[in-house]
Formats: structure tokens, C-alpha cells, sequence
């Protein structure tokens, strides 16, 4: 261990605002396009959901119109 | 020779690939990223000129290399979509555009961060940070050039001529700092000489280095899944795909 306490290591020796922006804002910045790709991964499941029941939709119209027109 | 890789071209295929690799460049990311940030931060001893400020390299190395690695890769997929006409190549270029871009911008960030307590300013407009500036845009130039167009076969293939084009930028960010006068110091890990770095400081840069290449390949992989949902939302396996894993 190359820090004598939990505040030196904070410190960074007087750089510690510097190293903890960086590898703050870097994690940071890392973790939101992984919540960005798996919310996409969300929303694009209710759409492929959302099709499927439209599509379901159209056919039964479909389907009660050519009975209607039979009838 | 290259028979194997065939399957693969379709996308049924490619997304069941993903999902196999996904979990183990996931874990292999967060193993690594945690254990060589911790190894630097913590254990690697002080730079005798720089102080602690240095471990600042721990991640900024990483992702300014990745950030040209990633590229080439995105290239080369986009060079395969061209070539051969192979349908996910397209869709893995675009996969990594995003992920590319931001692992350019922690690069620039990084960067800056450790510009200001060393150099004296945030930044200056020298060869080296501005043609990785200029990488970020080419990161950006593709994304956008894709979304513009609706057909996304037609959109792959002008967004991959673009990203072919910008490879010409990465020998200009790796030679800047020899070809021009620049407060950036040189490579401190070189394919061709000995790195100029010691031991106890080189293992733990080694080890974010790996973190942060399958970090790039996890979201990429996430990425392309999606792509391949989005493209081929209307065919019975991704619905029935879609169906399995609901919530």
C-alpha cells in the first residue's frame, strides 16, 4: 500500500481534485452508455410487443370485415 | 478455410454469438477495470517527477489507446460490409461508433485533467490533442451520417466510406508527438522498444489496458444486439425472442 492513511490517499498527495475528476467523470461517463444501450434494449422490446399486438389487431379487423361482407 | 465464419453473416446467428461472449467480456471488464484503477491507485508507487498526479495515466492511456483501437476495428467491420456485403459488419461499425466515442472523450477528459496541474493549462492546440479531437468527430461524423439515412443498407455503406476514409487520422495521432513539437510526452508503451515505465507501475496499466478492450467489446456486443432487434424487429425468432426474456 503506497498511502499511510484513508485521507492521504484522498489527498493524492495535493492532486487529488485533479485524479478524482478524471477517473470520476471517466466512470461516469463509461456507465451511462451502458444505461443508454440496455434502456434502448427496453424500449425496443416494447416496440417488437407493440407490433405484435397491432398486427393481431389489423388481422381481427380484417377478419370481422370479410364476415360482415359475407354475411 | 474461412468456412466457420460464414453462419455468422446471419443475424439469428450473430446475435447468438453475442449472447454467448456477452457475459464473459462483461465480467472479464469489471475484473479487470476494478483490479488494475485499485492496483493503480492504491498499490503502484509515486512518479519521482510527477508526484501521484501520474496515476491519472492508469486511465487515460487505456482509453486514448483504446480509443484508436476501437476505431480500426470499426473500420475493418466497415471495410467487411463494403467488401462482402455481409449484413451485421454494418451493424457492429455502428455498434462501436457510440462506445468509441465516448471512450475518446474520457481520453480528451483524462487528459485535460492531468494537462492542468502538470502543463499549467487544460488544454493547448497541439498536434496531438487536436488529431484526437478530431478522432472524437469521426466518431461522432459516423454516427450521424447513419442516422440520416432510412435505409439503413445505404446508410451503412456511406458511413463506412467515411469510416475507412478517417483510419488516415490514427497514424497522425500516433506519430504526432514525433513528427511535431508538443507538450504531450512521448509513447510510454511501444510495440518496438522497451516501455519506458517501471515494473511495479507498467502490470497495473497492463491489466486496465485488457479492462478496457473487453469493456468496449461488452457494450459493442449490447450494442449490436440491439441493432440486430431494431433491424429485424418483424421476424419470428426476434419476436419470439422478445417474448421469452419479459419481464
Amino acid at each position: 500500500m503506497h498511502f499511510s492513511s484513508f485521507s492521504d490517499f484522498i489527498a493524492m498527495g495535493g492532486y487529488g481534485f485533479f485524479v478524482w475528476l478524471a477517473f470520476g467523470v471517466s466512470i461516469v461517463a463509461m456507465l451511462m452508455i451502458i444505461g443508454e444501450s440496455l434502456y434502448q434494449r427496453k424500449s425496443l422490446k416494447h416496440y417488437v410487443h407493440d407490433e405484435v399486438k397491432r398486427k393481431a389487431r389489423i388481422a381481427a379487423m380484417k377478419d370481422k370485415q370479410r364476415s360482415e361482407q359475407e354475411a | 478455410m474461412w468456412k466457420w465464419l460464414h453462419p455468422y453473416a446471419k443475424t439469428e446467428e450473430a446475435y447468438k454469438l453475442s449472447q454467448t461472449l456477452l457475459p464473459w467480456f462483461g465480467i472479464s471488464a469489471l475484473i479487470a477495470l476494478v483490479a488494475g484503477f485499485a492496483w493503480g491507485l492504491l498499490f503502484a508507487p509515486a512518479d519521482y517527477q510527477q508526484g501521484d498526479s501520474f496515476r491519472i495515466i492508469y486511465i487515460h492511456v487505456p482509453s486514448a489507446l483504446m480509443s484508436m483501437g476501437a476505431y480500426s476495428a470499426m473500420a475493418i467491420a466497415a471495410f467487411i460490409g463494403l467488401v462482402w456485403q455481409i449484413r451485421p459488419a454494418f451493424m457492429t461499425m455502428i455498434a462501436i461508433a457510440p462506445v468509441g466515442a465516448v471512450v475518446t472523450f474520457v481520453a480528451l477528459f483524462t487528459g485535460a485533467a492531468w494537462g492542468k496541474p502538470m502543463w499549467g493549462t487544460w488544454w493547448v492546440w497541439d498536434a496531438r490533442l487536436t488529431s484526437e479531437l478530431i478522432l472524437l468527430f469521426l466518431y461522432l461524423g459516423v454516427i450521424a451520417l447513419y442516422k440520416s439515412f432510412d435505409d439503413k443498407q445505404q446508410a451503412g455503406k456511406a458511413a463506412g466510406v467515411m469510416a475507412i476514409v478517417g483510419v488516415v487520422n490514427l497514424p497522425i495521432i500516433h506519430f504526432s508527438v514525433e513528427w511535431w513539437n508538443t507538450l504531450h510526452q512521448g509513447a510510454t508503451i511501444s510495440k518496438f522498444a522497451k516501455p519506458s515505465i517501471a515494473t511495479e507501475m507498467l502490470w497495473p496499466l497492463l491489466i486496465s489496458l485488457f479492462g478496457m478492450a473487453m469493456y468496449i467489446g461488452y457494450v459493442t456486443l449490447l450494442r449490436l444486439q440491439n441493432e440486430i432487434i431494431r433491424r429485424e424487429a418483424h421476424r419470428p425468432w426476434v419476436i419470439a425472442l422478445m417474448r421469452e426474456d419479459k419481464e
